[in-house]
């Protein structure tokens, strides 16, 4: 169970990046979060689970536990991992309640908006709207366990 | 040529990206504009926009002449035989899906073949595949080898009386292919199929005769040839495009109406329905003014020197493969890095102040051929210079540290 509120999770985030001086600085940091995701088993690697972009590809999966919802992903771009990993450390074992109302402006006040406005329908934008999605699917199931692939 | 001097007839190379100067090099996706073309946009607007062809006033008469213009203009561009041959439309993608439309309904029955190509972009795929679901015709697709070109022995063997067209591009936008079109033309019309050529990569680097390429149809668009966006051009050869029914209704496209019956109006505005996109037509007339006088052979002749400078240092680096390395191409190169992802280093380059495509260039069934899921695209336009091609390769020797 994560303790920490969203928007304080965010918060420590934007203040990491104020730290830094230089676009290098910054998108390493993205990079070695991209690195350090745990990589997703390849059986989670399936159609069902693709959120397709223009140009990369991300696979999200979801699970239910408890009350709070669990998020693995991963892509072929270290980039846009690192920010999925960003947005795993925000959202992940929160409520469905809490992930549904997740503003998640952290993303533009750090700078990333144009992987959020990449195309319109593609990108950071559809792999937040698939983990809300995800939120309200569990937020109407009971609070039984419930696996997801 | 003073590229110096032609550079300072584009107003946007002078601006800076993140910082940086701007490094321009997603040519093939468009182009920028010179002063010249951005002046017949405002001049339009401001001392004479009116709709044309109909108006009796000064104003009207004005746009109209402007408008006739680009067509006499885009006439000589490409040589065709006539004006009415010039059919304006919003680009390259509507002119095909315009000669779907209209030819094909008319002519592909069931068990006709049409043929295309392992390069098409998707503007020249999608079309034709709508097209023979309707029909139940049948698509046929000419491979393409290593080096990224067309297969002509297989071709060949593709044609027979069952094909009723051949739409191929003239030059990839994915890996910068010129390919052998007066070859392809020849023996598809010796099985009498008719042949659409997507100009849209090449109008702008190539000299093109329609005539001597003997086509049916040539499409190509304004934006990509210095021009504005949403205006192209579709060239038909005049006995075709007279034979053949309407696309869209209304507007200038009609002689004289009667809720008993319609009339239409003669070649080409029998393919111009509605309000035309006037001020854009008229300002690709600048833009193909711009081309006549700064010339192909020059615009070629630099553009080739910028290319064989940046496939020499590309290759150079490490890990670096080209994709897409024909005998004849136009200045573009098309690359991946070992282990790296393409979108991965347009980010990290973009932040250098340098724009280049990645991704699968709108031709996913090219990129499944070589088994990768996008390319990294630097494509090279008169403006560009050498010092640009190093501020790439520096640029790439950083992003490559930073995802290492």
């Amino acid at each position: 169970m994560n303790i920490k509120p969203i928007h304080e999770i965010e918060k420590e985030i934007i203040e990491d990046f104020a730290l830094f001086d230089s676009w290098e600085d910054k998108y390493e940091y993205i990079i070695d979060m991209g690195k350090k995701l745990p990589v997703l088993d390849d059986a989670y690697k399936l159609d069902e689970n693709k959120i397709k972009g223009c140009q990369s590809t991300v696979w999200l999966v979801a699970s239910y536990e408890d009350g709070s919802v669990f998020f693995k992903a991963d892509s072929d771009a270290v980039i846009v991992k690192g920010l999925i990993s960003m947005l795993i450390k925000v959202l992940s074992g929160h409520s469905p309640a809490e992930i549904i109302e997740a503003r998640l402006d952290f993303i533009t006040d750090i700078g990333m908006m144009t992987h959020l406005a990449q195309t319109r329908s593609n990108g950071l934008l559809s792999m937040i709207k698939q983990m809300k999605n995800y939120a309200i699917a569990f937020q109407t199931v009971s609070t039984q366990k419930t696996d997801h692939k | 040529m003073a590229i110096s001097d032609l550079r300072q007839q584009f107003p946007i190379l002078s601006r800076t990206v993140k910082g940086k100067p701007l490094v321009y090099f997603d040519n093939a996706a468009t182009s920028q504009k010179p002063q010249v073309v951005i002046d017949a946009l405002t001049h339009y607007y401001t001392h004479y926009n009116a709709n044309i062809h109909r108006g009796i006033h000064t104003l009207a008469e004005e746009a109209t002449m402007a408008y006739e213009a680009t067509r006499h203009t885009a006439q000589e561009f490409i040589n065709a035989a006539s004006e009415e041959e010039i059919i304006f439309t919003r680009g390259t993608t509507e002119g095909i899906n315009l000669v779907a439309n209209t030819w094909g309904r008319q002519n592909i029955m069931p068990g006709d073949e049409i043929i295309i190509s392992g390069m098409e972009h998707h503007s020249n795929i999608v079309p034709w595949q709508i097209l023979c679901e309707e029909k139940a015709a049948v698509l046929k697709v000419i491979p393409v080898n290593d080096n990224g070109e067309l297969l002509m022995d297989a071709y060949k063997a593709l044609l027979s009386n069952k094909t009723k067209l051949v739409s191929v591009v003239h030059v990839s936008n994915s890996l910068g292919t010129v390919n052998p079109i007066k070859e392809v033309i020849e023996a598809a019309h010796q099985v009498n199929a008719k042949v659409l050529i997507d100009g849209a990569q090449s109008a702008v680097h190539l000299d093109i005769d329609v005539q001597e390429m003997d086509c049916d149809f040539f499409a190509f668009s304004g934006h990509k040839v210095y021009g504005p966006t949403g205006v192209g051009v579709l060239y038909g050869k005049k006995d075709l495009l007279q034979t053949m029914p309407v696309f869209q209704g209304g507007g200038e496209m009609i002689k004289e109406v009667t809720f008993q019956k319609t009339t239409y109006n003669d070649l080409p505005y029998k393919y111009e329905a509605g309000t035309p996109n006037i001020a854009d037509t008229i300002a690709l007339k600048a833009a193909l003014d711009f081309i006549k006088e700064t010339g192909k052979s020059n615009i070629r002749a630099h553009e080739e020197e910028l290319l064989t400078y940046a496939t020499a240092q590309l290759q150079a680096i490490p890990g670096l493969t080209i994709i897409g390395n024909a005998k004849e191409k136009v200045s573009l190169v098309s690359f991946i890095i070992k282990n790296i992802h393409p979108q991965d280093v347009g980010v990290l380059l973009d932040n250098q102040g340098i724009a280049v495509r990645t991704g699968h260039h709108c031709t996913q069934p090219l990129m499944a051929r070589f088994g990768i899921p996008g390319t990294i695209r630097a494509s090279f336009a008169l403006y560009n210079q050498k010092e640009e091609v190093d501020a790439l390769i520096t640029g790439l020797h950083k992003t490559i540290k930073m995802l290492s």
